[in-house]
């Protein structure tokens, strides 16, 4: 027996109220050895900051395990500690931007096995989105594993770039999203 | 802003029967993005169709973020976070959290928002012109237990005016958040009334689509469980989509 799903609904404009809280941009705790800062701008289809939305990310940690409950994953979860593997940004009063602090992810496991490209899983809430939007975070620093990552390659080459965090000369990394309209950043059915 | 929520490692809890995909769901379930009725979906909704993801590992694993929370005593009950008591109609919010095959989804993290019954919410960028409630801030946390049941007490949120047309008024209602087990079960919905005499002209509720799920977005009034004396009560089941076919029931 198949029970129906619960319709998806907006977040709205005032989540603030109940989602973030002080520790939430941290996937891992501050001063872990190697974390960086992972930030960017949202912005609507007319180029206009987005102030209300809200991210959340999921990934492993630099040996490719997750912080997982179920214990889902081959070698069991992660041993880093502290790390929590989500994150969550959003703002009362926020200006468009959203900052984390992580550390870059190993290598999973594929669709065939094969080893993905590091990678960071994004849902993106806002009010005007009546459904989470999901895309990942790829490296641009990671020009070899990026090259044999099977998801980037399912992606028109035209487009991969919309996928890549930018090293930002500080140590950490950039990744900007476009909802709609020039330089669209790619979204994914899951 | 809750307290708690502090990061730290949990002990492993590996479970047998964790799926290795979830269900796609169909367009009849979830609303579409470009929806041009609720207008803030105009410059919000990519152009491009999704791409296919595949579910991967990542995609599978979740956030042990339920079994790391430290919730409050109170974080559950929005009627006693505050000196006194808020103003309105003391209510049970309580439901279960099941997955598309019925299973119970236990200690998974339910976290809910909400106007206070005048319609307003405790929010710098609310300017409506109706009163705050200084023991209301609208916020509650729970985990599932171990039949996947949540319970909140609250008060009945107000239905409040928003700039989207002429006229418009949103239905009461209460904002969910679900974890699930998996990112793939991630949700963020709204719970409604019955009744509720906004929903025919209410652009959100209606982009879904379809009149059954519309349905399930509606909390059920339950008689046996109203407190006498006390608080009414509303039922809300929710269900976060469930585990894929094998390939083996797929080929009968």
């Amino acid at each position: 027996m198949i029970f129906p799903t619960t319709p998806s609904q907006t977040v709205g404009p005032y989540y603030a109220i109940g989602l973030p809280w002080p520790q939430g941009p941290f996937v891992v705790p501050e001063g872990t050895p190697g974390s960086v800062r992972l930030h960017g701008r949202v912005y609507d289809g007319r180029g206009a900051l987005i102030p209300d939305h809200l991210i959340e990310t999921w990934q492993a940690d630099p040996d490719g395990r997750f912080a997982d409950m179920h214990g889902a994953g081959p070698d069991g979860p992660s041993a880093l500690e502290g790390f929590r593997g989500f994150g969550r940004c959003g703002y009362e009063e926020g200006d468009g931007s959203y900052a984390l602090w992580t550390v870059k992810p190993g290598r999973v496991p594929g669709p065939g096995g094969e080893l993905q490209a590091p990678h960071v899983l994004v849902s993106l809430f806002a009010r005007g989105l009546l459904n989470r939007l999901v895309t990942r975070i790829y490296f641009a620093d990671e020009a070899e594993a990026n090259a044999s990552d099977p998801v980037l390659a399912s992606v028109p080459s035209e487009r991969r770039s919309t996928l890549l965090a930018d090293p930002d000369g500080d140590g950490g990394y950039r990744f900007d999203i476009r909802l709609q309209g020039d330089g669209e950043t790619v979204f994914f059915a899951l | 802003m809750l307290s708690g929520m502090e990061s730290r490692t949990v002990a492993w809890q590996p479970i047998a029967d964790t799926p290795v995909a979830y269900l796609r769901e169909g367009d009849e379930t979830h609303p579409p993005l470009d929806s041009p009725a609720y207008k803030s979906t105009l410059l919000r909704h990519p152009r491009a169709p999704l791409l296919y993801l595949p579910q991967t590992l990542s995609e599978i694993s979740g956030p042990a973020l339920g079994a790391a929370a430290r919730l409050g005593p109170l974080d559950h009950d929005l009627t006693r976070q505050h000196a006194g008591a808020p103003i309105g109609e003391r209510l049970i919010v309580q439901g279960r959290v099941l997955d598309g095959e019925g299973k119970p989804l236990r200690g998974t993290l339910v976290e809910i928002w909400q106007a206070n019954a005048a319609g307003r919410y405790l929010h710098k960028r609310d300017h409506w012109d109706a009163p705050l409630d200084p023991n209301f801030s609208g916020a509650g946390r729970c985990l599932t237990d171990d039949d996947g049941r949540y319970r909140f007490v609250t008060v009945k949120p107000g239905p409040y005016p928003w700039g989207n047309h002429h006229n418009a008024w949103r239905p009461a209602h209460i904002h969910f958040s679900l974890l699930g087990r998996a990112f793939a079960q991630r949700l963020v919905t709204q719970m409604y009334f019955p009744g509720d005499p906004f929903f025919p002209y209410d652009p959100i509720f209606n982009a879904v689509r379809d009149e059954r799920a519309r349905e399930r977005l509606i909390a059920a009034f339950n008689v046996h469980e109203t407190v006498p004396q006390w608080a009414q009560c509303y039922e809300f089941d929710i269900v976060l989509r469930g585990p894929a076919a094998t390939p083996f029931e797929e080929e009968l």
